[in-house]
């Protein structure tokens, strides 16, 4: 236990300088490149030369890279010039709206995908399993904005049963909740036809194992043979695709947060690359890598939870 | 499945062996033919490819051109079958001259990520040791990133163009391809004939490029399919964000970010790109459930 911790945060730490490195010397590699973004597209050479003599950007690019650092580590992430707040206010504050998008959406996802694979899976090939691999297939097949744009175009434009717009303001006579379910509906389909074929494929690998054909000869009902035998083995795998999820979930979500116009941390971010909002870029990056590499790590605590095997 | 040695001694030109080559792939197709999804999947493909490559001849109207008199009617009409966006440009033949350019980068973005990907996974599976460390930790660092913040920060910094959305998508495709490529070389460098062509003499790069690779392709295929569905996604998704092709050529994700906004008052502007993007990857993705149906059955 003791290894698995110390590997698994020096990859953490490993990961975050490649990063932040790389991130650092992409905006911030070129003289002058700093300065020209804050002061936008009309200031003068002169101008722009005396800002970066002013902040210290003539010297070395490592040299400013380790002072970044520092900064960093005392805790202080800058100040947005695209939101004109502190980089972490304004971090916290998408992290948050995130958070409750991704949080009611994996609590979809994982119960639907759970079903619908277990059930796909434990008779391969019956007409049942080829339906629902079809559908996720289908489903898994057709992009994030399209999905919104049929959803909406239904819900919102049809029957104008739903909100076209999340803002997570209450207005316009839609509460906060009407105003999550499209999003969420979204992000259900898309992800969970991912989810249910990978967990369909653990499944029909499960049921082909000898102790399976055991418990069906020895006269086990075939309930109890899939609650009791396979189901449980037949998680082992996906339960790390499942934490991967989370990962999508808070980074990935950025083009269901554009659809809706929701406050998102992906959209944040896309904001601040097409702003060249240089402060709230490279954090964003750091924290969006720092949250998938702990996400990863839980997964595989997870699996070693759950597998007495490797648990030792 | 042939030997790697057995396809290498006959050359491609004799006619016996031409021969051999024609009736495997004969047999490949009659195969492919078997299974419904990949029979959906390849027509589907198959039919966006010739209607992207008939697009000049086909399509009804320049795909940038704006008919204004349309614009007092923009729903589906006798003169423009699918109807016409905002600026009067005529639907129909901005999807078929926009199946072009997703058609080209997808499969060259895969193509890109499995030659790199295979080389690295070669390379790391062959030579182990500080090698393989190297590239199994570059790749997992790749890999944990949420490579949509990437895009984002690349092509908002370089600017959006094609090749440059062929490069991001090479890049980050290309550790997940690494990771099967050397699981399988560590099992596949155990075998007799790469003793054999040890024995030989052959040079490594020789070994890994003729002996090891083609074992390790069937797996591959399946996933290269899959591959250019995402990318079908990816490059659709980046339009949308704004990030994609630069304006005013067609693009699908783009056409959709430009209409969406309107869907209260016109919205077959944004479902009509929306059907044809999700229809191609419903092709790409269907044939590669059929493939690894196949390669199951083997």
């Amino acid at each position: 236990m003791k290894r698995f911790v110390v590997k698994h945060v020096a990859f953490l730490l490993l990961t975050l300088s490649a990063v932040s490195f790389l991130v650092f010397t992409l905006n911030e590699f070129s003289p002058g490149a700093v300065a020209r973004k804050i002061l936008g597209a009309y200031a003068t050479q002169e101008q722009v030369d005396l800002l970066t003599k002013q902040m210290g950007l003539d010297r070395p690019v490592l040299v400013r890279y380790v002072e970044y650092v520092k900064t960093l580590a005392s805790g202080d992430l800058g100040y947005s010039t695209r939101f004109k707040l502190p980089v972490r206010d304004v971090i916290f504050k998408h992290l948050a709206n995130t958070a409750l998008l991704a949080a009611v959406a994996f609590a979809c996802i994982v119960p639907l995908s759970t079903v619908l694979g277990v059930v796909a899976g434990m008779r391969e090939a019956s007409r049942l399993d080829r339906g629902i691999l079809m559908f996720s297939t289908v489903i898994a097949s057709i992009p994030e904005f399209a999905l919104g744009v049929f959803l909406a175009s239904v819900f919102v434009v049809w029957l104008g049963w739903l909100p076209g717009t999340a803002t997570l303001v209450a207005g316009g006579g839609w509460s906060v909740a009407a105003q999550l379910v499209l999003p969420v509906a979204v992000i259900v389909l898309f992800d969970s036809g991912y989810v249910v074929s990978m967990i369909r494929a653990s499944m029909v690998e499960v049921m082909q194992r000898p102790y399976i054909r055991t418990a069906v000869l020895k006269g086990l009902p075939f309930r109890a043979v899939i609650l009791r035998h396979a189901l449980r083995n037949a998680m082992l795998t996906p339960v790390t695709i499942i934490m991967l999820q989370i990962n999508y979930l808070i980074a990935g979500v950025v083009v269901v947060e554009t659809v809706f116009a929701y406050p998102g941390f992906g959209r944040m971010i896309l904001e601040a690359a097409l702003f060249k909002d240089i402060a709230l870029i490279e954090a964003g990056a750091l924290v969006a890598v720092f949250l998938a590499v702990v996400t990863n790590i839980l997964g595989d605590l997870a699996y070693r939870l759950l597998d007495p095997r490797i648990r030792a | 499945m042939s030997t790697p040695v057995a396809a290498g001694t006959l050359s491609a030109s004799s006619p016996a062996a031409s021969r051999v080559w024609a009736r495997r792939w004969r047999r490949r197709v009659a195969a492919l033919a078997e299974s419904t999804p990949a029979t959906i999947g390849i027509a589907i493909v198959l039919a966006w490819v010739v209607l992207a490559l008939l697009a000049p001849l086909i399509a009804p109207y320049p795909p940038n051109a704006n008919d204004m008199a349309a614009l007092a009617h923009t729903q589906p009409s006798k003169a423009h079958w699918l109807g016409t966006d905002h600026l009067g440009r005529d639907l129909l033949s901005r999807i078929l001259w926009g199946a072009r350019p997703v058609l080209v980068i997808a499969p060259l973005a895969v193509l890109g990520a499995a030659a790199l990907g295979s080389l690295l996974g070669l390379a790391a599976g062959y030579y182990g040791r500080w090698i393989d460390l190297t590239i199994t930790r570059a790749c997992d660092i790749v890999l944990s990133f949420p490579v949509i913040i990437l895009y984002m920060i690349i092509l908002a910094h370089f600017g959006s163009s094609a090749w440059n959305i062929i490069g991001v998508l090479t890049l980050t495709k290309a550790p997940i391809i690494a990771r099967i490529v050397r699981g399988m070389t560590l099992d596949l460098r155990e075998r007799e004939y790469v003793a054999a062509a040890k024995m030989r003499g052959e040079s490594a790069l020789y070994i890994m490029l003729v002996e090891i690779l083609p074992n390790a392709r069937g797996p591959l295929v399946v996933d290269m399919c899959l591959r250019s569905g995402y990318n079908v996604i990816i490059i659709g998704a980046l339009g949308f964000l704004g990030i994609g092709l630069p304006p005013p050529d067609p693009d699908w994700g783009g056409m959709v970010k430009d209409t969406y906004g309107m869907m209260m008052v016109w919205p077959h502007m944004a479902l009509v790109p929306c059907a044809a993007i999700s229809s191609l990857v419903v092709g790409f993705n269907l044939l590669a459930v059929g493939l690894r149906e196949l390669g199951l059955r083997d």
